[in-house]
């Protein structure tokens, strides 16, 4: 954490809090009234499909841009400016001066966040060397691979050791190798007790490292919690394959049970499996095969985010339809 | 404020050091110094035919007699007169018909003298008639009087000042040091208009934006800006004074500035920075509107020929010292830095011009401020009206 920051005031329980924020576009409504709180010292998703208003909320949330109603409150404060010695932030458009040499990008990124210069190079020349790119300490960033370039942005997000760290769409762009890395490295500010807020719209990523979701459509948060409580939406999937075509046991089944591929597919029962099972057996079903499948984030995500978009077009057309 | 006056250095740092640390730099440099130098070569050259070659040359068509007695009359006259003052003469044959000569192909001079000394008849077009009469009238009389005209010796009184010369002086000072001032901001501040272009194709801006207020962004790059500026003329500056004492310039020849030289150059420093800024703020905020370069460059000749009227008012206000043409421009924020160094030239008075440098200082921070507004409003399409926010805090 960044030592020369003063009357640091005791850090607020919610890293980032936004309440009833809109922000529109001519008549497009980007961020359509969002409430959101980020827990400090978590690592926290935000997932949404492409248009979802992912970036635009975290822009608000920042305080690049100023939301058109609602407020916000960064590491407790009102005016998000004031604290941005104390955040990192990685757009998703990655932009870097092309003839700064990589040592020089990280701590002039630094420097804009109050680390001082001089401080900032030994830092950055650290950074590079541990991540084995000490052959690019002095390259100028239009010699750099994408890849290099984005692991030098990266850096420069962190360099100041910020309390806050916002990436948007980190992984987009990265190979296999370098996704993990970067996961390595969220993991590792967390542990530092540094808040992570990261946009995505690949769900492994959020699967694997978030505590707390919020999936955004249309502008507006969908769901927020654990990645636990976003699975609890979907109920298990039960599979069962049996030697038996027909029998008494048929009608244990739920009404929505599907068949494929001589396989039935249906949601768990609210009561559990134990009556059906009662059922098979009492009813010489012939049990072959039965497992029930714990849905993931992403059958979460496609339920919800799926819905909600359908949801979105129905209130489109339905307001246009009043126009 | 403190805060941002921080973040507008670490931008004005990377921003100079891109700019002074790359090669073009050198060119930056070296390009004005040529037009300079080859104006100095036209210059020499151009002085050489203006005072041989260009001079009326009129034919004498005299008995010898009769043109020995100008020779000499133009002889006495040129040696008080100095060598341009008079037409050339020179001696061709006596003819009849001066008309037929003039007409002819190798006809060399512009009018034929012919007749006596007693009467003199100048044959020639109107116009070259109406040029050179008086200077014959006067050879002629001369000699005529060869034998009775006594040159009077007048007697030298030697002064330290002379208030009309003076005054001539200074008000010449005051219009060098508009037009050098002018041509450096032309020069110049013409180049802030691509500034941000560069963030916002690199989509840097982000970064710049989520970091510190865009009012930083915009003040470190026109510092950066006027700092370059300034290696840039202390580079010139030298150079031009080099060659000033290499060509055996007297320095104590030159008119002192009423406020005299140290104040009057520090003022020179200051003016040229507050037009360099004045102008600067406004073409940066010009500028962060546009898109692409080429936006850039359709900008760049309506700011051009805004520069000028600039320009032309202040030049205009420099001779009604005073008067309410020099009050305006005075105050109008873009032509007051030329109207005060012109001022301070002229009048040795350091009150107004503790004013002006407010008064422009205030405009700065406000252009500064409206643009830094509408780029929030138009290219990061944040904000509500820019008027209501024109005196709200910059950041947040």
């Amino acid at each position: 954490m960044n030592g020369d920051t003063p009357g640091l005031a005791p850090a607020p329980a919610y890293a980032l809090e936004g309440h009833g924020l809109v922000k529109t576009f001519g008549s497009f409504r980007a961020v359509d009234g969002v409430d959101i709180a980020v827990p400090a010292g978590t690592i926290y998703g935000v997932l949404g499909p492409n248009g979802a208003g992912k970036t635009t909320l975290l822009r608000t949330l920042l305080g690049i841009i100023d939301p058109d109603e609602g407020h916000r409150r960064l590491l407790g404060a009102e005016q998000p400016l004031r604290m941005a010695r104390q955040v990192g932030y990685l757009p998703e458009e990655r932009g870097l001066y092309p003839s700064m040499k990589a040592y020089e990008a990280i701590a002039f990124m630094g420097a804009l966040r109050g680390l001082p210069l001089r401080q900032g190079r030994v830092r950055a020349r650290e950074m590079l060397e541990g991540h084995g790119m000490g052959a690019a300490i002095n390259k100028p960033i239009r010699q750099l691979s994408k890849g290099m370039a984005q692991t030098v942005q990266l850096f420069g997000t962190i360099i100041h050791e910020p309390r806050l760290i916002v990436l948007d769409e980190p992984f987009s762009g990265l190979d296999a190798i370098n996704q993990e890395k970067l996961e390595r490295l969220i993991r590792e500010q967390a542990q530092r007790g540094v808040t992570v807020l990261f946009s995505t719209h690949v769900i492994a990523h959020a699967e694997r490292l978030c505590e707390r979701v919020a999936i955004v459509a249309g502008g507006r948060i969908r769901f927020e919690g654990t990645v636990d409580d976003a699975r609890a939406q979907l109920r298990s999937q039960v599979r069962l394959r049996t030697r038996a075509r027909e029998g008494a046991w048929r009608a244990a089944l739920p009404g929505d049970a599907t068949q494929e591929e001589g396989a039935w597919h249906f949601a768990l029962p609210d009561g559990g499996i134990e009556p059906l099972l009662r059922a098979l057996l009492d009813g010489d079903a012939g049990i072959e095969s039965l497992s029930i499948e714990r849905p993931g984030l992403h059958d979460a995500f496609v339920a919800i985010a799926g819905a909600a978009a359908a949801q979105q077009m129905r209130d489109d057309a339905e307001r246009e339809a009043l126009v | 404020m403190r805060e941002m006056w921080r973040a507008a250095l670490v931008i004005a740092r990377r921003d100079f050091t891109a700019v002074v640390l790359s090669r073009t730099f050198i060119l930056f440099l070296l390009g004005p110094l040529l037009p300079i130098l080859i104006g100095m070569v036209f210059a020499g050259f151009t002085d050489k035919i203006s005072s041989t070659d260009l001079r009326p040359v009129v034919g004498i068509a005299m008995p010898a007699n009769e043109a020995v007695r100008l020779e000499r009359a133009h002889g006495r006259l040129t040696e008080r007169m100095g060598d341009q003052a008079l037409v050339r003469m020179r001696r061709v044959p006596m003819t009849p018909a001066p008309r037929v000569q003039l007409a002819r192909a190798d006809s060399a001079v512009v009018a034929i003298l012919s007749g006596t000394v007693a009467r003199p008849v100048l044959t020639g077009k109107a116009e070259d008639l109406d040029r050179l009469q008086g200077d014959l009238s006067l050879i002629a009389s001369a000699a005529q009087a060869e034998n009775t005209l006594r040159m009077v010796q007048v007697q030298r009184e030697e002064v330290a000042t002379s208030n009309g010369a003076q005054a001539q002086g200074r008000l010449q000072i005051g219009r060098v040091a508009q037009i050098v001032m002018f041509f450096l901001t032309i020069l110049l501040a013409g180049m802030i208009l691509s500034n941000l272009v560069e963030e916002k194709t690199n989509k840097i801006i982000e970064i710049l934006a989520a970091a510190v207020p865009i009012d930083a962004i915009f003040l470190g790059k026109l510092m950066a800006m006027l700092a370059m500026s300034f290696v840039g003329i202390a580079f010139w500056g030298g150079t031009a004074f080099a060659i000033f004492l290499a060509l055996g310039g007297n320095g104590a020849a030159v008119p002192v500035p009423a406020v005299g030289w140290p104040v009057f150059l520090a003022l020179a420093a200051l003016y040229f920075a507050m037009a360099y800024t004045l102008l600067g703020s406004l073409f940066l905020g010009i500028g962060a509107q546009a898109a692409t370069v080429r936006e850039v460059q359709t900008l760049n000749m309506p700011v051009t020929m805004g520069q000028m009227m600039i320009f032309f008012f202040a030049s205009y206000a420099i001779d009604h010292m005073g008067k309410a043409p020099e009050i305006a421009a005075a105050i109008f924020p873009f032509s007051s830095p030329f109207t005060m160094i012109a001022r301070a030239a002229q009048d040795d008075a350091l009150w107004p011009h503790l004013l002006a440098i407010i008064w422009q200082a205030l405009f700065v921070a406000l252009i500064i401020r409206v643009g830094v507004l509408l780029f929030r409003r138009h290219v990061m399409q944040s904000g509500g009206r820019w008027w209501k926010q024109l005196f709200s805090p910059s950041t947040g």
